[in-house]
């Protein structure tokens, strides 16, 4: 009993990890409708991008997580005006392929340089014991520094004037240019937030778990899987369908081999989207009313 | 006969002769592998485009119905002793349903939703395949040579696999060309256009959907049982590499989606590139990455594709190509 609980607080932790992950989707789904199929890309950038910095320049594992940030929003703005500025407002299609299109040179360009073997980033803290039962300190740590950003992220979207203004662009494009909003710039900079939080998720996913230049996959799966769970462009909505996604996981796992996971989210997945297309937290509203 | 006045008719039987005789003269093995990659690509790019150029929706997980097809004709061969034909039929027609009941699920699903859904079909497909005991699991299946002894041998086999190959490719094309001259397909267009305009004008727009993903999982569940009973197993990394999804998709972009002709232009353009690409030193290891930037540019610069290209150049073109 004691074991399964364990399970499911761990499952928590990670999940708190696949909520960052699908912050970055939703915030770029929400104000531009555009799906980033770029993102499990992205996450596997973060990760190689801390492989490299720790191996590489010999700084500590949690010391790269404000490089990896910037890093990734430096890649992610000239990106929305390459592959993405010509697409808004287009049918989905067209940018549905041409984010495609950019996954598919990272993900090339990534097998060309490392191949498919597994990497990971020597990362260890002292754990928190349960009994017989420790939760490594990767995890706790993971959760915390999520938990801070989700905080920033609100912060600088509900108390600042440039959040605001990404908020109104998500609202209504054609009313936020008419009071003299630059659309296409904040559009850029969103962009830009959502590729660095898929970057800083991979970053810390890289702390807990082995990963491939193909990890991108099953990560942006589960990305979408939040997404859709939390409701389209809502962030909160994101961070609390991760943590219920990992409390599902960490209930499986006991029972179900890991390599049924996928299915079962994939699964989870297809019925959430027919069934409760506004996602959870609209069902939770719909409730309350 | 109407259809046999109309010069594209004709197009596509010359292209299939072509097919059929360039390797047949001289035994010419080396342009016959060439050839049963393009007919390979042409099948899976002109059932793609039903999905994508006609009802526009994208479909990132097309080899599935490769892949699956692929599992039923060797599992059905060789845990079952089907003759070959049979078990083609067979995996067609069950991948063909199964399409149908994840179609009923998730074409509900609009637009961007749908093509999420898709690459979940993929991954979910594939995991499962690879936790499936009777297929074999993660080892796959492998079969015994013994099998091409009902074809004559071996090198007879060969040249079997490769004329029903072609002959999947022509039902593929004429199928293709059926469905945009149909009243079906004009309902796909209308939904390609604005769904919920269709849906006003009483296109069954679910219905329509689910039909079309289906009949476009057909053609390429048997080509993909020909294309793994040639290499005798099947493993789940090859049977749903998304790398043949993601070719498609470019080669039905490159080509022109919504045309007939397009496809199959675009397949062929795709298979000559990507040989010469693997035979220079540089760009071997850069595949992926050249087909990315490929989609990249006909997205952003020509969404026409070749197709749209040729038609603005020559107008006249129309009358003779789909």
């Amino acid at each position: 009993m004691l074991g399964l609980l364990a399970s499911i607080l761990d499952g928590v932790l990670i999940g708190a990890v696949y909520g960052l992950a699908g912050m970055g989707i939703t915030l770029i789904w929400g104000v531009m409708d555009v799906v980033n199929l770029t993102h499990g890309a992205m996450i596997v950038a973060g990760m190689f991008g801390t492989y490299l910095l720790v191996s590489a320049a010999g700084i500590p594992v949690y010391a790269t997580l404000p490089i990896v940030l910037v890093g990734g929003f430096l890649v992610g703005v000239p990106l929305y005006w390459i592959a993405v500025h010509r697409v808004i407002g287009q049918p989905p299609l067209m940018s549905l392929l041409s984010t495609f299109a950019v996954n598919l040179v990272l993900v090339g360009l990534g097998t060309a340089v490392w191949g498919t073997d597994l990497f990971n980033v020597p990362a260890s803290l002292p754990g928190f014991s349960m009994g017989r039962y420790t939760f490594p300190g990767t995890h706790l740590m993971a959760a915390a520094l999520t938990a801070v950003i989700a905080g920033v992220l609100y912060l600088f979207l509900y108390r600042t004037r440039i959040g605001k203004a990404v908020r109104a662009v998500s609202a209504n494009r054609e009313a936020a240019e008419l009071v003299g909003i630059p659309t296409a710039r904040v559009l850029a900079m969103a962009f830009g937030i959502g590729v660095a939080l898929a970057c800083v998720a991979g970053m810390l996913i890289s702390t807990m778990f082995p990963f491939t230049v193909l990890s991108g996959d099953a990560y942006q799966l589960k990305s979408f899987l939040v997404t859709v769970l939390g409701g389209l462009g809502n962030p909160t909505g994101a961070l609390v369908a991760g943590v219920a996604l990992g409390l599902v996981e960490g209930l499986t796992t006991p029972f179900v081999p890991v390599s049924w996971t996928l299915v079962i989210e994939f699964v989870l997945f297809v019925v959430v989207l027919i069934a409760v297309p506004g996602g959870l937290m609209q069902l939770l509203r719909w409730r309350r009313s | 006969m109407t259809i046999l006045r109309r010069p594209f008719f004709w197009i596509i039987a010359a292209v299939i002769a072509l097919f059929a005789v360039a390797p047949s003269v001289g035994n010419n093995v080396e342009l016959r592998e060439n050839l049963l990659l393009a007919a390979v690509y042409i099948t899976l790019a002109s059932n793609i485009n039903m999905m994508l150029g006609y009802a526009g929706y994208v479909n990132f997980g097309s080899i599935v119905f490769f892949g699956l097809g692929g599992y039923f004709c060797v599992w059905l061969m060789s845990a079952h002793g089907w003759p070959l034909l049979a078990a083609l039929l067979a995996g067609g027609c069950a991948v063909s349903a199964l399409a149908l009941l994840f179609g009923l699920g998730i074409l509900r699903l609009r637009g961007v939703y749908f093509a999420l859904a898709t690459i979940g079909v993929n991954e979910g497909v594939m995991a499962f395949v690879a936790n499936f005991g009777p297929w074999g699991g993660s080892s796959g299946i492998y079969l015994s040579p013994m099998l091409f002894q009902p074809l004559g041998g071996p090198a007879r086999a060969l040249w079997v696999i490769y004329y029903l190959l072609v002959g999947v490719m022509g039902l593929s094309l004429y199928l293709s060309y059926a469905v945009k001259r149909s009243k079906f397909g004009l309902g796909l267009r209308a939904i390609g256009q604005n769904e919920d305009a269709a849906a006003v004008l009483g296109v069954r727009t679910p219905r329509f959907k689910a039909a079309v993903y289906s009949l476009s999982a057909f053609l390429p569940a048997i080509a993909g049982g020909l294309y793994f009973f040639k290499s005798a197993f099947i493993q789940p990394p090859d049977a749903f590499d998304l790398q043949f999804s993601t070719e498609t998709i470019v080669i039905a972009m490159l080509g022109g989606q919504g045309t007939v002709a397009g496809p199959a232009l675009g397949a062929y353009l795709y298979e000559e590139l990507r040989g010469w690409l693997l035979t220079s030193p540089t760009f071997s290891h850069f595949q992926l990455v050249i087909a990315g930037v490929l989609l990249l540019a006909i997205v952003l610069f020509a969404p026409g594709g070749l197709m749209g290209w040729l038609y603005r150049r020559w107008p006249r073109l129309r009358d003779y190509f789909e």
